[in-house]
């Protein structure tokens, strides 16, 4: 426990910990335990790149220069929905990207779902595609998005 | 009892497969399967109903047809049933399987992917059971005389690759499966897992075997939580039925499997961005040399391979290089997994020879756009591959024919396009795919792909073509000529392709 943990929520910390625990003190073991640590918080926090870096021994630095390369990992708290529209060749070719903007357009005043572009969900065949709080959804519709996650008000 | 077979495919679990499947499961008398999906995804959520003839197939259905179905028990429906237009009589002789040749993908849509006794039935488990009475150097050859290339996108024999690392100094090698599949229009490798796991990992035990290597390590990506979850079921139950670990099939080989994460890294699909991932770093492209075969995953020889090049390797030990061998063409040898996507009408998988024509699977097999307009463009091999006119639709999908034409192969992704398509908004996508996807390790990708989107940005907003496409021109030959990997060096070839065979697209100026 140097003094760059000063500050740390010790919970938090602890839960971290007891995560990276599970695999091997071994940098190849930095994603993994990222993905744990994202799937229990929902996010990865400037104190568990700390905590992470101090497991195994590696510079915040370093740490953070993997957080920040990967699109997947986020470092604030998502809101409670999630929507992402692909954005993909093969989703454009059957209107991804009037897709994308109306999708954008209906949650604008949203307070509570979030708008994504992710490209290729491996559902080329059946676009346009996209998800709905981690549900894959295929010839997706503006239509079928409200009626799963309704825009709210701000 | 009647059987019913409902996709788990995380395709047709999109379009509604899951409620299908519960509606029949609380039907007296019924029992559901869950299995891979056969790839004829228009058709999906597509139920199939066991019968003494074979199976039955009815698709797309919904929920509340299940009570018909149930009653029909395979029968034909009467004309005035909603399920009419719905059957598809018996699956396997419909023209779109009936006209492939299913060798990497013939279980796919037929076993349940839980079970890997049902794989065993189904042939599973032969080729390693037959490489084991051979000498690693003799299945070494059996794959070069195969003709086997790999299927990620470059093309490369894969029996020299493992020659290579069979030969190279070290006691620790590694097999590493790339399953990132990053290339819009392409799925294989996902239905691949989620449909028949037991084939993928057969192909990375014969590769461990054939080179001397213990350790196997599968990369999906992020984006398929389902392949995820079902290969790592398939590895655990492996373990369990002794089929990883430390005495493969009691044979004495030790070989098992780790299953890892991507993050949301197109690049990763690269193999040296991947092994950099896997070893826990950010997924910056390593430059070669050192090959990974010589120096890979954590510097041991490291056999790098694409899902469907390892998932066909059993049927090559079980029925022999030569047989796989007679397929194809020239140096295109066997089958090749095709996935037909983007505006199609009959979009899926379909695994024939090399040497079909373009047109031949956009519109024999997909039947042309979903749209119902004519088809103007086809996007061949991912975000990096070119678009190709309606003109060039008679090439032969065959790896030197394309490459003499200007187009690659990539993983077997046809992306369709209709003559609503602006092919300037395309070449400007590329671009933009670049800068998002770019690792940012060289100067020529990473901030040529930016300008490159700006001069189509000002081109699109009505600037001077005049000035803007000759600059165009010259950012693609700097990326081309000036990139370390594929990534930088191939975004260029949809952009020219664009403007070379859609010169319509950038003449005069717009708006
Ligand atoms: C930008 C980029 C992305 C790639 N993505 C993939 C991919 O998703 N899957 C894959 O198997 N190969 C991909 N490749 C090719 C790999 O680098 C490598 O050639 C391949 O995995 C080798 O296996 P194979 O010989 O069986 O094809 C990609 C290459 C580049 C340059
Ligand atoms: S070409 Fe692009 S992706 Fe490849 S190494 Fe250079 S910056 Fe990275
Ligand atoms: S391009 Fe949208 S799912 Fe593949």
């Amino acid at each position: 426990m140097g003094a760059r943990h000063e500050g740390l929520a010790p919970e938090r910390e602890a839960t971290v910990r007891a995560l990276a625990a599970r695999y091997a003190v071994q940098r190849t073991s930095l994603l993994p335990m990222l993905h744990d640590v994202q799937e229990h918080f929902g996010f990865i926090a400037r104190q568990d790149v700390v905590t992470l870096a101090d497991v195994l021994n590696l510079s915040i630095a370093d740490v953070h220069g993997v957080v920040s390369f990967y699109t997947y990992f986020r470092t604030s708290p998502p809101l409670p929905h999630q929507i992402s529209v692909c954005r993909g060749e093969a989703c454009q070719a059957v209107g991804a990207e009037d897709l994308f903007a109306a999708t954008r357009t209906a949650y604008r005043e949203s307070a509570d779902t979030e708008v994504s572009e992710v490209f290729c969900l491996g559902n080329c065949a059946l676009g346009p595609s996209g998800t709905a709080d981690g549900r894959l959804l295929g010839r997706l519709t503006v239509d079928r998005l409200t009626a799963l996650i309704p825009p709210g008000r701000s | 009892m009647t059987t019913f077979y409902v996709p788990v495919d995380a395709a047709a679990r999109s379009v509604g497969a899951d409620e299908v499947a519960a509606a029949l499961a609380v039907l007296h008398g019924a029992c559901v399967v869950r299995t891979g999906s056969r790839g004829m995804l228009w058709c999906e959520p597509l139920v199939e109903v066991d019968t003494d003839a074979g199976r039955v197939g009815y698709g797309p259905v919904t929920p509340t047809a299940a009570r018909e179905l149930a009653d029909l028990a395979g029968a034909e429906p009467p004309p005035t049933s909603p399920l009419r237009t719905a059957y598809l009589g018996l699956v396997e002789q419909h023209p779109f399987l009936a006209r492939q040749r299913r060798l990497t993908t013939a279980r796919l849509g037929v076993i349940d992917p839980g079970d890997l006794a049902d794989y065993e039935r189904h042939g599973g488990w032969a080729g390693l059971r037959r490489a084991f009475t051979m000498t690693p150097d003799a299945v070494v050859a059996e794959v070069t005389a195969s003709g086997l290339r790999g299927r990620g996108g470059a093309g490369f024999p894969a029996g020299v690759k493992w020659a290579t690392v069979a030969g190279a100094p070290g006691t620790e090698k590694c097999i590493c499966a790339n399953g990132d599949e990053g290339d819009s229009g392409t799925f294989a490798d996902r239905m691949l897992i989620e449909g028949d796991p037991g084939s993928l990992l057969e192909g990375m035990l014969i590769a461990g075997y054939a080179v001397g290597a213990h350790t196997g390590v599968v990369y999906l990506r992020s984006e398929y939580p389902d392949a995820i979850t079902t290969l790592r079921r398939a590895v655990e139950s492996a373990r369990a039925a002794g089929i990883l670990g430390p005495n493969v099939l009691g044979s004495g080989f030790a070989f098992d499997v780790d299953v890892r994460v991507g993050a949301g890294a197109y690049i990763c699909g690269e193999e040296t961005s991947m092994l950099e991932s896997i070893e826990g770093r950010r997924g910056e492209v390593r430059s070669k040399p050192p090959i990974p075969a010589l120096r890979g995953l954590f510097g041991r020889p490291t056999v790098v391979n694409n899902i469907l090049t390892l998932a066909t390797v059993p049927a090559i030990l079980a029925d022999g290089g030569s047989t796989y061998a007679a397929y194809g063409t020239d140096r295109s040898r066997g089958t090749q997994v095709f996935q037909l996507a983007g505006n199609i009408a009959r979009g899926g998988l379909v695994e024939v020879d090399f040497g079909v024509t373009v047109r031949e699977l956009v519109e024999g097999f997909g039947g042309g756009t979903r749209s119902g307009r004519p088809v103007r463009a086809v996007q061949l091999g991912g975000p990096l591959g070119a678009y190709l006119p309606e003109s060039a639709l008679d090439l032969p999908m065959d790896y030197e024919a394309l490459a003499a034409a200007g187009f690659m192969l990539g993983h077997g992704g046809i992306v369709v396009f209709d003559d609503t398509v602006d092919m300037a908004r395309q070449a400007r996508f590329a671009m933009e795919f670049c800068v998002k996807e770019s690792c940012g390790k060289c100067t020529p990708c990473r901030v040529g792909s930016q300008r490159g989107m700006e001069s189509l940005d000002r081109f699109l907003a009505g600037a001077d073509p005049a000035r803007e496409l000759p600059l165009l021109d010259r950012i693609c030959t700097t990326m081309a000529k000036g990139s370390l990997c594929a990534m930088g060096q191939l975004t260029p070839m949809p952009v020219r392709s664009a403007l070379t065979h859609f010169p319509e697209d950038f003449a005069g100026g717009r708006r």
